[in-house]
């Protein structure tokens, strides 16, 4: 499948490496060892500078997540409005931890700094809404949206 | 109180808007003036870098090569990751077409035909937002080659949005280079700066995206109008974002030189349940805090905070009230700089893995007082030792929050004081 983005990067830019590895992580939700090894053919580096590439970028997994990312900002302005006990509730209300991923593999919790939306702290992103001004009550009703 | 970047007109942000409002003029105004001059006028506007550090804009500009036979690049920096900063964000939004004109004039002063604007990638949205603002100016002739006719010039340029991935240190500027070149984002030794080799080892600048934005009225306006407003060596407005116990966060586009106490205490609508502030972050997460009764009479300019104390950063000004405990704040901060280090250096590396385990030691109720001289000893054996200003980053708010409240830190320790939060 991720073959046919490759087409689109013809010819081949020397800044392509990693909005293609943004791209392919969009087909999968993670980047599949086979996949790493064709980019490296593709972009005519070596393996090991996509893997390095891959690993250095906090965007970027090697294993698949949930079909929902939960972010919980634990930046300085949100931390101050209490998101610790947001990441608790969430944490036990879903029954994982930061960083897991939920059986049914529809949730993952990941912890962030600082997604910039300070000004309506405390925040979580869940895939690319973010809730803001949120207290431990609305989690019921947000993660409901995404069952 | 006129604003400069962050307009109140309604719509500024479609191009139909932004025309009627005098949009594309600078740009068009000049074309008809040498790139000398341009350059020239934005070093007498005193314009200062808005990413963090308050360099002198036009001075940058004026690194660049006069005569090379390579290419020149420009960087729109809008990476903004430092915690407490979401003010670049309000530009990608609310005024996208005067961030694409002044990034035109800039190319066209320092002699670039390519913009790369980095946008942090979590800001999915305003990634397409901005998209959808250069698809328009293409569309409408503002860029690329059909801008030779629309302007009557035989200049042109082309702008392209480059996303990160999410990493802290890619904001800072020669990590942001490596990045678009598509490796690691290391930092790299400077000198040579930029100018001399940044992009693909061509002469290269790197600005903020409020410093950018800026361009378009002071070519429009003139260096005097700009000079003339708000502190005279630090002029312009400032976007000032305001986050943690206020009333009112958000983002104020205030003169330079503001008083801190009011723009906390009346653009920000004060504090919460009338509580007394037990500290101030100024200019975003790795600026030195100030305690609460540091704040009274301190301006909001590059020279004002220094004399203060202080700096100005990214303008992002986060509250902290009289039940905050600073030491999980401090842990908090300490984490993230250790979390987004790079590793190159090892005072970095392995000095912000040690302030982190110090704090959560307090935090954990086992650290003793001689923990406050170590993390202080730790943050001096980072700052200045390192490649970037991580390094700095990371060991000032540890020793300034530890030196400017050696008391509550010590009654913490000793359990004096206890907190929830
Ligand atoms: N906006 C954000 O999200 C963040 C901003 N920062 C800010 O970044 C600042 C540090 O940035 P740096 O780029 O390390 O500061 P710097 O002081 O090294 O450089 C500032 C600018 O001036 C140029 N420059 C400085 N001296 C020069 C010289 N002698 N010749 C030619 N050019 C010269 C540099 O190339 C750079 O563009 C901090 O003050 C911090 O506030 C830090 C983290 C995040
Ligand atoms: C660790 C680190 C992160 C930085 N992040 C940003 C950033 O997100 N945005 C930004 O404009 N400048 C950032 N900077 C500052 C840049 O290196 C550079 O000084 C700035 O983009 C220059 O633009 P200006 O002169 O218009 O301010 C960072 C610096 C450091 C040391
Ligand atoms: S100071 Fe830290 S972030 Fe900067 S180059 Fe060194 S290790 Fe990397
Ligand atoms: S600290 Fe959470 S969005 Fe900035």
């Amino acid at each position: 499948m991720h073959k046919q983005i490759f087409e689109s990067y013809k010819p081949l830019d020397r800044s392509s490496l990693i909005p293609l590895l943004q791209d392919i992580q969009n087909i999968y939700g993670y980047l599949p060892e086979n996949a790493l090894r064709d980019i490296s053919d593709f972009v005519g580096v070596p393996l090991s500078r996509v893997y390095g590439v891959a690993t250095f970028y906090n965007q970027f997994r090697l294993t698949p997540l949930g079909k929902n990312i939960i972010r919980v900002c634990r930046g300085t302005a949100c931390h101050v409005k209490n998101s610790a006990n947001i990441l608790y509730a969430l944490e036990s209300e879903l029954g994982i931890k930061a960083g897991e991923t939920t059986r049914d593999k529809q949730f993952t919790i990941e912890v962030v700094n600082c997604i910039g939306a300070c000004s309506i702290a405390p925040v979580i992103l869940v895939n690319d809404d973010y809730h803001g001004r949120i207290t431990v009550k609305d989690i019921p009703k947000i993660l409901k949206k995404y069952q | 109180m006129e604003k400069i970047v962050l307009p109140d007109i309604k719509d500024f942000h479609i191009l139909d808007v932004y025309l009627q409002h005098g949009g594309y003029t600078a740009a068009k105004k000049a074309f008809t003036q040498s790139p000398d001059d341009i350059i020239d006028q934005v070093k007498r506007s005193g314009l200062r870098g808005r990413g963090g550090a308050a360099f002198l804009t036009g001075l940058k500009w004026s690194f660049m090569p006069k005569t090379t036979d390579k290419p020149k690049y420009l960087c729109v920096n809008g990476d903004e990751s430092e915690p407490g900063s979401f003010k670049d964000r309000q530009i990608f939004e609310y005024n996208p077409h005067q961030l694409i004109e002044g990034t035109i004039i800039t190319c066209y002063a320092i002699g670039a035909k390519v913009a790369y604007i980095y946008i942090r990638g979590e800001y999915h949205k305003w990634i397409k937002l901005m998209q959808k603002a250069l698809d328009d100016a293409y569309a409408n002739g503002y860029l690329g080659e059909k801008m030779k006719e629309k302007f009557g010039t035989d200049f042109s340029c082309d702008i392209y949005i480059h996303k990160g991935a999410g990493a802290y240190i890619c904001g800072e500027e020669s990590a942001l280079m490596n990045s678009i070149e598509g490796k690691r984002g290391y930092p790299r030794v400077k000198p040579p700066f930029p100018a001399q080799n940044g992009l693909w080892g061509c002469p290269t600048t790197i600005n903020n995206v409020e410093t950018i934005t800026n361009v378009p009225p002071i070519i429009n306006k003139g260096w005097e109008w700009f000079a003339s407003i708000g502190e005279p060596k630090h002029p312009g407005t400032i976007l000032f974002g305001v986050s943690g116990h206020v009333n009112k966060p958000g983002v104020y586009e205030l003169p330079s030189g503001t008083l801190l106490t009011d723009i906390i205490y009346n653009h920000a609508g004060g504090v919460p349940g009338n509580k007394k502030i037990l500290c101030v972050i100024p200019g975003g997460s790795s600026m030195p805090p100030l305690r609460g009764d540091q704040i009274e009479g301190v301006k909001m300019d590059a020279e004002s905070l220094k004399a203060a104390g202080s700096a100005i950063g990214t303008g992002g000004i986060m509250v902290m009230d009289e039940d905050t405990d600073l030491v999980k704040v401090l842990a908090r901060i300490a984490h993230f700089y250790h979390h987004e280090s790079c590793g190159q250096c090892t005072p970095c590396r392995e000095g912000t893995g040690w302030l982190e385990k110090i704090l959560k030691r307090l935090i954990a109720g086992k650290g003793s007082v001689s923990d406050l001289d170590l993390l202080i000893t730790v943050a001096n054996q980072i700052e200045g030792n390192t490649i970037c200003a991580l390094g700095e980053a990371a060991a000032w708010p540890v020793k300034f929050m530890v030196e400017r409240f050696r008391d509550y830190f010590e009654k913490r320790v000793s359990k004096e004081i206890s907190l929830p939060v």
